[in-house]
């Protein structure tokens, strides 16, 4: 969504140029969003067994390599390129290895002689470059959760390839993608024209409550079913084993998240200052529905059900920010964290290991803030209040024709997600297998995968019990592992 | 000789630890343990899921003591440890053959 600004600067000759401020509010976004990837990382790494924290860190750690690499390549231009048709997928090689793009300006708004408006000023495209990537990163990131304590790790890299690159980077041009922004056509959720699909739809999705959410919720439960259950699901205890991590995570994706939503303005002026205020009221009230829910159901109110309330909270106000009031804002997240609360219960119902609940967190809490926007749109938002037209919802006045906008774009999001990702997943789990075998899954991933253990806590010989006092320093016959002897 | 173990609760060692001092008991070993009795665990909920937690965290204490002490410092030990609540835990003693202090090699009762 583009801002206009009321620029103070004038220029006479229609050069497209940088607003300063702009930029450095998107520059900085960016740097936010990237913080959320190691926050989640905290987020689900305190989730799991102390036995396989350290590979649920890296499974979130290895998209920032992979994604990061893959994005300059060909990610980029793959989402934000020339339209291919249909406005379903942009050219991946009009601007491989970010050819064409660093000395382009973004959302420059000419003066408007008749109108009576002054230029105002973009942002560099890198900036849009930088502020993209961070969302690519973390969406792969987001699925990983469903698969904890079981998967291999080299798998899982590879996935995080041919995910982003099948899945992710299709549906970030749908939904992302404005007509005209980076480039000519865009996507055929964000837009409305002839030749684009369904003619487009012309959803709210202001930071991906589809692209992101949807699409990892439904991602995570394809890969759930993919791998199995882990041994001993809904039998042994498998307990979060360290809150404090969870709720350290939810601190970061909870400071993160606003570069990504306020973020998304891609300016620094009105919109951005009410989609800020607006994820914070969603995810106020958000973490009260879930910590009610669970006082009445459960008997206390918990800290992994704060943390999580919080994230469901953000989940659910990702795509309505911009397009619903403050109050609106309020009710999307009491919806979502009750919602949500309820839905985690689902898996054992359904006998899906969907581990630390990508599908009952941001599926559900992503189909919640997708199609409230149907219902809550309203000029009385912060995309009204920059003065730009909104489509109201049924709430509002304005009929079923945004409840089906964003019904469209919910459904068909969710269905490529979890048939692409199914069979990506089958296809490397036939291949070279997606889970590791009984023993180590036993043991622990962390030291199958990885050959470390996440805590030493023994002031035992300085260090774990039974550990080797010959260290050998030539890596590749190095065979002294601690607890050999064990 | 005799070691006396008594598996209590975590919260009751400082008690233990003061209450076996003021007889005049002058070390002890302490570690931590976990385990269940006749009241089983507890249970935690996660995101709804409730779990049943049978080991439960307790803590151990062992005195080595000399024969004629064994019982009163048992009793020391049940009079501190004892919150009459239930898993307040177990106190057995067994019999020790011999005894060495390593610093000096000294034996027997010399080395409690």
């Amino acid at each position: 969504m583009v801002l206009r600004m009321s620029a103070t600067t004038f220029v006479t000759a229609d050069v497209p140029f940088t607003d300063s401020g702009n930029t450095a509010w998107v520059l900085a976004a960016a740097a936010l969003v990237l913080f959320m990837t190691p926050g989640l990382a905290l987020f689900y790494g305190g989730m799991v067994r102390t036995k396989s924290v350290l590979n649920m860190m890296m499974m979130s750690f290895i998209t920032m390599g992979t994604v990061g690499t893959v994005w300059i390549l060909w990610g980029y231009s793959e989402t934000f390129g020339p339209d291919l048709g249909g406005g379903l997928l942009g050219n991946p090689f009009t601007h491989f290895g970010l050819k064409g793009i660093l000395d382009q300006i973004y959302g420059y708004v000419p003066a408007d002689a008749a109108a009576g408006t002054a230029a105002a000023g973009g942002i560099p495209a890198p900036a849009f470059v930088a502020f993209q990537v961070v969302f690519a990163i973390i969406a792969v990131a987001l699925v990983s959760g469903a698969i904890a304590d079981r998967a291999k790790f080299t798998a899982w890299t590879v996935f995080t390839v041919v995910w982003s690159t099948l899945v992710y980077f299709p549906a970030a041009h749908w939904v992302f993608a404005f007509s005209g922004y980076a480039a000519d056509t865009g996507g055929w959720i964000a837009n409305k024209a002839d030749g684009l699909l369904f003619g487009g739809a012309a959803a709210y999705d202001f930071a991906g409550g589809t692209a992101i959410h949807i699409n990892a919720g439904a991602a995570g439960l394809a890969l759930a079913i993919v791998l199995g259950k882990r041994i001993g699901f809904a039998k042994e205890p498998m307990r979060p084993h360290n809150l404090t991590l969870v709720m350290i995570g939810a601190g970061i994706l909870w400071f993160g998240w606003f570069g990504f939503n306020a973020g998304s303005a891609l300016g620094a002026g009105t919109q951005a200052a009410g989609v800020w205020v607006n994820t914070l009221a969603a995810t106020c009230t958000a973490m009260l529905g879930w910590l009610v829910v669970e006082k009445f159901r459960d008997g206390h109110p918990t800290s992994l059900g704060a943390a999580s309330g919080v994230v469901a909270g953000l989940v659910a106000i990702t795509p309505a920010c911009a397009t619903v009031s403050p109050i609106g804002a309020l009710i999307v997240g009491l919806v979502a964290g009750a919602g949500c609360a309820l839905a985690v219960g689902l898996k054992f119902r359904f006998g899906f290991d969907d581990s630390l609940d990508v599908v009952g967190v941001h599926l559900v809490g992503g189909l919640i803030g997708t199609l409230l926007i149907g219902l809550l749109a309203t000029k009385g938002s912060p995309t009204g209040a920059a003065g730009l037209d909104v489509n109201e919802g049924l709430f509002y006045g304005g009929g079923f024709s945004q409840l089906g906008a964003q019904a469209l774009g919910a459904f068909v999001v969710l269905v490529f997600s979890f048939v692409m990702t199914y069979l990506i997943g089958l296809a490397i789990h036939k291949t070279m297998g997606f889970r590791v075998d009984e023993t180590q899954e036993s043991q622990g991933v962390d030291l199958s995968e990885h050959a470390e253990s996440a805590y030493d806590l023994s002031g035992l010989s300085g260090g774990r019990f039974g550990s080797s006092g010959a260290i050998s320093t030539t890596a590749p016959t190095a065979k002294t592992h601690e607890g050999a002897k064990a | 000789m005799k070691l006396v173990t008594a598996i209590i609760k975590p919260h009751q060692l400082d008690e233990v630890k003061e209450a076996l001092e003021a007889y005049g008991i002058s070390g002890m070993t302490v570690s931590e343990a976990s385990g269940y009795g006749r009241q089983r665990g507890h249970s935690e909920v996660y995101r709804g899921a409730e779990y049943t937690v049978d080991f439960v965290p307790k803590v151990r204490v062992e005195v080595l003591v000399d024969d004629i002490d064994a019982s009163s410092v048992a009793e020391v030990i049940l009079k501190s440890a004892q919150t009459g609540r239930i898993g307040d835990g177990k106190i057995w003693t067994i019999p020790v053959e011999d005894v060495v202090r390593v610093r000096t090699g000294e034996r027997g009762v010399d080395a409690l």
